[in-house]
């Protein structure tokens, strides 16, 4: 956080709609990450925190709007919505994990790292040529993706399983790997779908520490879905709560925890519109009586 | 004794060439699912292409054998792998994330197309080639009443499978290629993610396989002598037996189940009757399916509740 941020902001979603036959998964919704900021989405189930997700990451072409994604060294901004899967990841850097866990189970936790350096490792290859051959270029290049890969096995914590199938890791480990995995592909914004979801409490703080110094050390922006308030309020510098696929709050943990949309929305509508008429009543002359 | 030796080695021979097609339907079937029927044509191509290439090399006067080989090698190589690359450019990747039957049947429509095709500019004839590398050892005494012979060719084609098939478990094993390739086959959208170009891993999986092709396609044009436009369906059924008796999607499986069946075909013909010698092949296909349905080095799919 020492250099001065671009001012830009990192991501820009601007009246972003996404409409599956009559139903708005997303309705025209518009928020702003910033640079080197966790910004968590949240809301309750069916929101399209995910829909939303999906939209960034090529898997669904948005019925309208723009998203416009501002690396922090660079001016051109990248259109998303334009843009074919594969490269959102290879030139726009954007990475992503799911909320189910998708590591590459029959391989080892080390190659799980270096197929999500593939485009370095292809271009330095010429096309696996060079490696065939064992050309000087591509060991290099290659020495320095085992490198990056250790780097990041040392930070999760799983340097000694380096060799294991990725499949026969711990839940927890796993999650941490594909973390570790995506940012292997050198984000400028990393988004995680519900990260913490079976973690226990122990894992929730390593994760909450993971991913707090990946912000501070790599100064790369994090989109974060989460349930678990406990790492939601704890890390993310900034918060939008979805309802219905509408933004319904953005603000500060401290602005969101007391809006009171937000809390019906988790919490449901305020009980006297729920009771019938008269009970209703009865409650609020109750608290008045009480109050004097 | 002898004459089981000399049936090993026809086996041998005849199982390396069914491997090397063998590969070509496990590596399409792990990465996107579908069995390629339009394999076995493939195959035959490379055989048609190695066949001009020879007469081309006699055009050239290039007399000296091994040089010719291998441009002829080359060019078949060249040649079919363009022709794997765009089969699946025309018929399969249009109808990618379509339901699982319409690739299948696309590849049925392409193995009779590139038939008709070979029919049609080659001729329905059958082909003959001259014998290029002739000549062998004789393994046996001089006086025992069978000679086991192996031929240069047989060394040729063993040491060629040998050193293709190593190139290529290199490629698969080390190489970001073969990485992709993997990871590709485990799970796409992941891969995808990742920065991998799906389609174009996708790509260079059929040219692999139509390379391999289509030297087992050379091969069988030097071992037989003849060939014609049909060559490629009982191949490539043959080729697809072996995939399945090895396991489908294991690389190592389709070498072995290629050896298998080439030894068990050999051993058919040698000792009973060489009329029912393909229905010896496919009785011990169906035989292992019902034993291990994944083959014999493919693994149990393993679903978690």
């Amino acid at each position: 956080m020492t250099i001065a941020a671009n001012p830009t902001p990192l991501l820009r979603v601007e009246h972003l709609t996404m409409r599956f036959g009559g139903l708005f998964a997303i309705n025209d919704l518009s928020f702003a990450a910033k640079q080197q900021e966790i910004t968590a989405i949240i809301g309750p189930n069916g929101a399209g925190k995910t829909t939303v997700f999906n939209c960034l990451t090529g898997f669904y072409k948005p019925s309208s709007g723009r998203l416009t994604l501002t690396a922090p060294d660079s001016d051109t901004p990248h259109l998303l919505e334009r843009m074919d899967g594969f490269c959102i990841t290879k030139d726009a850097k954007v990475a992503r994990t799911f909320q189910n866990i998708r590591l590459f189970s029959g391989m080892s936790v080390l190659e799980n790292l270096l197929v999500a350096q593939h485009n370095a490792l292809m271009r330095a290859s010429v096309y696996s040529l060079a490696g065939l051959l064992n050309l000087k270029s591509y060991r290099v290049k290659e020495r320095q993706s085992i490198e990056k890969a250790k780097y990041w096995l040392e930070k999760i914590g799983l340097t000694a399983q380096a060799d294991w199938s990725a499949g026969n890791l711990p839940y927890g480990s796993q999650r941490r790997l594909e973390i570790a995995r995506a940012m292997c592909t050198d984000p400028v914004l990393l988004c995680l779908d519900e990260p913490a979801a079976g973690l226990n409490p122990k894992e929730s703080l390593e994760l909450n520490d993971l991913l707090l110094d990946i912000r501070r050390e790599q100064r790369i922006g994090i989109l974060l879905i989460e349930h678990d308030m406990s790492v939601v309020m704890n890390i993310s510098d900034h918060i939008v709560v979805l309802d219905h696929g509408a933004r319904i709050a953005d603000g500060s943990p401290i602005e969101i925890r007391n809006d009171p949309a937000v809390i019906r929305a988790y919490l449901g509508a305020d009980e006297d519109e729920d009771l019938p008429q008269e009970i209703a009543t009865d409650i609020r002359h109750a608290a008045q009586r009480e109050a004097r | 004794m002898e004459y089981f030796i000399q049936q090993l080695i026809n086996g041998i021979s005849l199982g390396a060439i069914y491997g090397l097609i063998a590969i070509g339907y496990t590596m399409v079937y792990g990465i996107i699912g579908m069995i390629n029927f339009a394999h076995g044509e493939i195959y035959m191509i490379g055989a048609f292409v190695s066949l001009i290439g020879f007469l081309f090399m006699g055009v050239l006067g290039i007399s000296y054998i091994p040089l010719a080989l291998f441009l002829v090698l080359l060019m078949a190589m060249l040649f079919t792998a363009i022709y794997g690359w765009a089969i699946e450019r025309i018929a399969y990747r249009p109808l990618r994330g379509s339901v699982k039957l319409a690739p299948l049947i696309s590849a049925i429509g392409m193995s009779i197309v590139l038939q008709n095709y070979v029919q049609l500019t080659q001729g329905a004839r059958v082909k003959p080639l001259q014998p290029i590398i002739q000549g062998g050892f004789e393994l046996s005494g001089a006086n025992a009443d069978f000679h086991v012979r192996l031929s240069y060719l047989q060394i040729v084609i063993v040491l060629l499978t040998i050193a293709l098939m190593s190139i290529f478990t290199y490629v698969i094993t080390r190489t970001p290629l073969g990485r992709a390739q993997r990871a590709t086959e485990q799970d796409m959208t992941m891969a995808s993610l990742l920065g991998i170009n799906v389609d174009r891993i996708i790509s260079t999986t059929f040219v692999m396989g139509a390379a391999l092709a289509a030297v087992a396609g050379l091969m069988v044009t030097l071992y037989y002598g003849v060939i014609d436009f049909y060559i490629g369906f009982i191949a490539g059924m043959k080729a697809f037996t072996a995939a399945v008796l090895g396991g489908i999607g294991s690389l190592p499986g389709a070498m072995l189940g290629g050896l298998l069946i080439g030894l068990i075909e050999a051993f058919w013909s040698g000792y009973f009757s060489i009329g029912y010698k393909d229905v010896a092949a496919f009785s011990i296909l169906v035989l292992v399916l019902i034993f291990r349905p994944t083959g014999l080095l493919g693994k149990p799919e393993v679903e978690k509740v």
